[in-house]
């Protein structure tokens, strides 16, 4: 019996031309917008790249920013999630309701509570009984939206408790300031990439969508490992509430109307794929930058806002059809 | 032969019914210290049902699975795995977009030593990249670095992926389904190597495959299953492949000391 003697060696060099090495560097084309896009905006328009302004895109992205981290998660298992901005929604008028009696800290543990069994809600249906995340957050995106106007009496509640508007605080260091709620904002997406990146849970999420028969037969537990995710979106649909009362101290369930969508398009243009398994939150807040810049800079070049909906459009699906081609190129 | 083989995982009398469907009809298997054993049969003959059992992935009704003559109880995979058993599935069950070292360490991933660890359960990244590393090159596995995601890889270097991720853990048994069904020629090749390298590290290899080339390539001994059991164990130095063929079909009776497991 002969034994070969090679080994296994890379893959033989492409002869032809080939962009998909772009496809595994996801970051570059959403950087290259974000950059475009400011260079574009502060040509445009001298105030642009001031203090004031750079501070108000970042105070504008907070809530769809954090939301969005919650998005990427989800979606990197190759679910997704309608209901992200509905429960936060529910957690700006669960804190406003029970301030008065709770306190401030009652009434964030209150909200932590509702937000995290709604996101266990999800995640049980999602797992367990394997129901598509689409429609199951579509039907408690319903139920939650209703129940917010049902608890808030379709009323909205003016919020003065200093703990719940913490994070409209000022901080900065001389012309540029912004609120806590930007440091928010970074903290939350430093956390979840150390999670993502650094830790066996993170590269479970990634196995879970990347490739599930493989990660059950590595011994992944896939249930679980869905389950905690969707409970951490409800965690951090509360923080996106919190952040939201100080940015806006006043709790309206009409408010946050768009946030599910906006969510949905700060991942996808950030390059992570809808078909799970492949991204990153680094991307998301590329995403969540690009909208943004792009709202803010034609806003202040005098773009109407409807024409602001029809170029973030453009960028989605743009964003999306990237991704499907890329895919195609590397299978 | 005067000394009698060193039996590593046995099993007697399995059985196996779905409803009115028999899987595992008494089937007997046996698997000797540092040999291949090939497993084949048809289609519906069972060999995946048979397979399942000594995996994990299925408890049979009745019968007995031993390992080094004790007799075990795999509830789950898990159970299997617990007990050095590790299986490869035909169809590359790796994660594209995560790295070599993350697909060979997944699900049992190194944590850093103290705070980092313990608290923050960091990785251990760079320890799981060289004991990767060391793996790949042990089984002649030519990648660049571990970091590179098994994504850039070609179907016989990701199947090398999951076979080393198998080798360095299975401490004792390394079960392979249908390896190189996914894969063309060369990298069915150099799959081949693989189990033979695995078996010069001592570690049994249980080889599943309709490729009856590979078979009779590396295979010690051929169990050969038929209608839910073990119909006979041959060597391929005595018999054919056109017998062999002959009778997992039920063309050609096994011998006495086929039947009866074998030399």
């Amino acid at each position: 019996m002969t034994t070969r003697t090679d080994t296994i060696s890379p893959a033989p060099p492409r002869t032809r031309r080939d962009w998909t090495w772009v496809a595994r560097q996801p970051l570059v084309g959403p950087l290259a917008a974000l950059i475009l896009a400011v260079v574009v905006f502060s040509i445009g328009s001298p105030r642009f790249l001031s203090p004031y302004n750079l501070s108000l895109i970042g105070q504008q992205s907070i809530v769809i920013g954090i939301l969005a981290v919650a998005q990427t998660i989800v979606i990197l298992t190759a679910g997704i999630d309608l209901s992200i901005g509905a429960i936060a929604v529910l957690g700006t008028i669960v804190m406003a309701k029970t301030v008065q009696s709770a306190g401030g800290v009652g009434a964030l543990l209150i909200a932590l509570v509702v937000c995290v069994a709604v996101g266990a809600i999800n995640g049980s249906l999602a797992s367990f009984l394997r129901l598509p995340p689409f429609i199951v957050t579509l039907g408690t995106f319903t139920a939650v939206a209703a129940a917010s106007q049902l608890y808030a009496g379709s009323a909205t509640y003016p919020v003065t408790d200093p703990l719940l508007t913490f994070f409209g605080q000022d901080f900065g260091i001389g012309a540029w300031r912004t609120t806590l709620g930007v440091g928010l904002l970074v903290v939350v997406y430093a956390v979840t990439f150390y999670v993502l990146n650094q830790t066996a849970g993170g590269k479970h999420v990634y196995a879970v969508g990347g490739n599930p028969t493989a990660a059950r037969f590595t011994g992944i537990k896939i249930n679980r490992t869905l389950l905690m995710v969707y409970i951490m979106t409800g965690v951090i649909a509360m923080i996106a509430a919190w952040a939201a009362l100080g940015r806006i101290p006043n709790a309206d369930p009409n408010a946050y109307q768009t946030a599910n969508l906006d969510t949905i398009t700060a991942v996808v243009i950030g390059g992570t794929s809808l078909f799970g398994g492949r991204g990153s939150v680094v991307g998301t807040l590329i995403g969540t930058l690009i909208v943004g810049v792009l709202r803010n800079g034609l806003t202040l070049i005098g773009v109407d806002n409807l024409y602001q909906n029809i170029a973030t459009g453009v960028l989605v699906i743009l964003a999306v059809a990237f991704d499907q081609i890329a895919r195609r190129r590397t299978q | 032969m005067t000394n009698s083989p060193t039996v590593v995982l046995e099993a007697k009398n399995l059985v196996k019914r779905y409803g009115s469907v028999t899987a595992i009809n008494g089937a007997d298997f046996e698997l000797r210290a540092g040999e291949v054993l090939a497993v084949i049969g048809d289609n519906g003959a069972g060999k995946s049902s048979l397979i399942k059992a000594l995996s994990g992935a299925l408890v049979p009704d009745s019968g007995e699975i031993r390992m080094d003559g004790e007799p075990v109880r795999f509830r789950t995979t898990l159970d299997a795995r617990h007990h050095g058993i590790e299986t490869v599935y035909q169809d590359l069950a790796v994660i594209p977009a995560l790295d070599i070292a993350s697909n060979v360490f997944l699900g049992r991933e190194l944590r850093k030593k103290g705070f980092l660890g313990t608290v923050l359960r960091q990785l251990d990244k760079p320890r799981m990249r060289a004991e990767s590393m060391q793996h790949l090159t042990d089984l002649k596995i030519g990648v660049k670095s571990a970091t590179q995601a098994v994504e850039t890889l070609s179907g016989g270097q990701r199947q090398g992926v999951a076979v080393v991720r198998s080798a360095a853990f299975g401490k004792r048994v390394i079960i392979m389904d249908e390896p190189t069904a996914a894969l063309g020629v060369r990298e069915s090749g150099m799959v081949m190597d693989l189990i033979r390298q695995i078996r010069e590290r001592g570690l049994p290899v249980i080889l599943i495959s309709h490729d009856m080339p590979h078979v009779f390539e590396v295979a010690d001994r051929i169990h050969v299953h038929r209608l839910g059991k073990r119909t006979a164990v041959v060597d391929p130095k005595v018999r054919s492949m056109a017998e062999v063929v002959a009778l997992m079909t039920g063309a050609l009776e096994p011998s006495e000391e086929e039947k009866n497991g074998g030399a």
